[in-house]
């Protein structure tokens, strides 16, 4: 069973508030030494996941797995997991030593053993010189790195992190990404984050797994989520697209005729299922250029639209350009010499883009 | 600037005159009274000196301070014991809709009478009282048990009963505080439910536990309606024995016993919030 390798597992876990389903069915498996995402909007159960796994929160319906063993019924005091939570939660009448030597100090280690791993564990976090200072002397980045000691001198089986980042100004949390990363490379456990930042989720992920409203969408690596999304909402959660409504004209062999703004284009299907007379097609704004002429390849999707609006973004051009029924946005990084440099509002222009990167939803 | 500052004064005059005739005036009249002499027919004679306060370093009052200081410190010890777990259960586990409703509940035989409530405690404890009635019919006891009443054991009890709010509500106010996600962040960490209360809720309600043990000490050491209706001809405390002087028109002496009280109560207040403060620096 996959379960014994896995650091964390979770089996179809429900839970419920009153009416309100927190969790629907979620399965998920984060291997060992695996730095898993949990990327969902606020309110989309992916905090109640982490606390069922943390144990302060009953599943109504489900198993958990830590290391393989069923901890379901264990209480989150003997649960080899530890949190790093959303404001840190630093014991206020603790100093920085007592704050991290708090966990150990439960397990009735000699108190060597304790100095040593907490003067380990503030090194590993850059903090070492910091023992005697109280948490409220400390800046945000200052008392995240606590907690991130606090949590990891417990050698735990998995970090499990609530959006660790999401208090911290833009400048701090850059930083502080990098130093997860190093972090979690340097102890080599598992990492499960939680946020809803879909940029901090792909710079740190070895896999994303999207939630909304208490399922999970999708998993995969940033690569396969960002590039194959499965479902409208995981293609405009994780960066943005274009959502259009297609017609099914033919699907065989794993091509699908497609009938999409009054043009017939063949796409490739990489293993989604279709059926029916409509799907979606998802295109993302990147993938698309723009051109005053229609270019001479038949191996492009070229539409004719017009331009709504223009906006300059410094670092990119953005576009909406109306299709037909359709609004599409497109962006082009802003590069010297471009030539969508020129195009005004109002201007027919042509929109082309490889078939390729048409990606089919599943419904 | 000038209007404003007046101001302040006007408005703060009235608070300032009550407490200069209700309070520093009397207090005074008690320090310069305890030092003058009683006159042979009572009264006060005004030649000053410190005898009262020399026989009141007499062994038998200090006995009575002494036995006052226990009474009192067994009464708030009573009072943390019996309070600490009712707070702790209204502000962490009852449910919040429940919580006022919970806290006026407890708080509520306090809006009858004092009076009316130690004589209630009487027809308790007296020798055909209700709880030696019940204790005979159960079995429990072959005889009536006679020291339930007039004892330091009534008085004791009458404390608790009477000062119990003014230990749960600072405790209450305490315990809400907390930060349950502190209390998860312990649990999560590895600690149990008694290590999460003896390691994270206790220390951080320290402050809230130094309040209403000065809250109930205090009054509880200088009391004297409870330990007059309630204790015996033989538990003389310091307030009835102040009393006394007063009733025996030694005023004098009434007066030093008074002050040699209030500096024990300043005392013990200053050492409450060296303690208070000292936490909050850290």
């Amino acid at each position: 069973m996959a379960t014994a390798t896995s650091a964390i597992c979770v089996k179809s876990v429900t839970k419920r508030y009153g009416a309100v389903t927190a969790l629907e069915a979620v399965s998920l498996e984060v291997e060992r030494g695996e730095f898993l995402t949990l990327l969902g909007p606020s309110g989309s159960g992916k905090t109640t996941l982490l606390r069922v796994i943390a144990g302060l929160e009953q599943p109504d319906e489900g198993r958990v797995y830590l290391g393989g063993e069923d901890v379901t019924d264990v209480p989150p005091y003997r649960r080899r997991v530890h949190t790093v939570f959303q404001q840190y939660v630093l014991f206020p009448h603790l100093n920085v030593y007592r704050n991290v030597a708090f966990g150990l100090e439960q397990k009735r280690l000699s108190r060597r053993e304790i100095e040593r791993r907490v003067a380990a564990a503030l090194e590993l976090v850059r903090l070492s010189g910091y023992e005697r200072r109280w948490p409220h002397e400390l800046s945000g980045g200052e008392q995240q790195r606590v907690a991130l000691a606090r949590a990891l001198v417990l050698e735990p089986e998995a970090l499990l992190l609530d959006e660790p980042l999401a208090a911290l100004d833009l400048q701090l949390r850059k930083e502080m990404q990098r130093e997860l990363k190093r972090l979690q490379r340097e102890v080599g456990i598992s990492f499960l984050l939680v946020t809803h930042d879909q940029e901090e989720a792909m710079a740190l992920s070895d896999r994303i797994a999207v939630i909304a409203d208490g399922r999970l969408q999708q998993i995969g690596t940033p690569r396969e989520v960002y590039e194959r999304p499965e479902t409208a909402f995981v293609a405009t959660f994780l960066g943005a697209a274009n959502v259009l409504e297609a017609e099914i004209l033919q699907h065989e062999n794993g091509d699908a005729l497609l009938g999409l703004c009054g043009r017939t284009v063949r796409v490739p299907l990489n293993g989604r299922r279709i059926e029916g007379s409509r799907a979606q097609v998802a295109i993302r704004p990147e993938k698309i250029a723009l051109r005053a002429r229609p270019l001479r390849r038949t191996d492009l999707v070229q539409l004719e639209g017009v331009i709504e609006e223009c906006l300059y973004l410094g670092e990119a051009m953005h576009w909406r350009v109306r299709v037909g029924e359709h609004c599409v946005t497109v962006t082009e990084p802003n590069r010297p010499g471009s030539k969508a440099e020129a195009f005004r509002d109002g201007q027919r222009v042509f929109l082309c883009w490889t078939r390729e990167s048409i990606v089919v939803l599943s419904r | 600037m000038r209007g404003t500052s007046a101001n302040r004064w006007l408005l703060l005059a009235p608070s300032l005159l009550w407490m200069l005739l209700f309070f520093f005036l009397p207090l005074g009249l008690i320090v310069v009274m305890s030092f003058a002499e009683r006159g042979p027919y009572g009264g006060v004679r005004w030649t000053f000196g410190l005898w009262n306060y020399r026989q009141a370093m007499d062994p038998l009052y200090l006995w009575v301070y002494g036995r006052s200081f226990a009474l009192a410190a067994v009464t708030t010890a009573l009072c943390l014991g019996i309070s600490y777990p009712v707070a702790y259960y209204i502000a962490l586990r009852a449910d919040p809709k429940w919580k006022n409703l919970l806290l006026v509940l407890s708080i509520l035989p306090f809006w009858t009478s004092f009076l009316l409530r130690t004589y209630a405690w009487i027809f308790m404890l007296r020798v055909e009282g209700f709880v030696n009635t019940m204790l005979l019919a159960l079995g429990v006891i072959e005889r009536p048990i006679s020291w339930l009443l007039y004892s330091d054991f009534a008085i004791v009890i009458g404390q608790v009963y009477g000062e119990l709010p003014f230990m749960i509500l600072p405790l209450y106010v305490a315990l809400e505080r907390v930060d349950v996600r502190l209390m998860e962040a312990a649990m999560d960490l590895g600690a149990n439910r008694r290590q999460v209360f003896w390691r994270i809720v206790l220390p951080l309600t320290r402050p809230g536990i130094i309040t209403g043990i000065v809250l109930v000490f205090i009054p509880s050491f200088g009391a004297f309606i409870t330990p007059d209706l309630l204790g015996g001809a033989k538990s003389a405390v310091i307030g009835t024995v102040i009393q006394n002087q007063f009733v025996q028109r030694n005023q004098p002496m009434g007066s030093a016993l008074s002050v040699l009280l209030i500096l024990v109560m300043f005392a013990l207040l200053l050492i409450a919030s060296r303690v208070t403060r000292q936490r909050g620096r850290r």
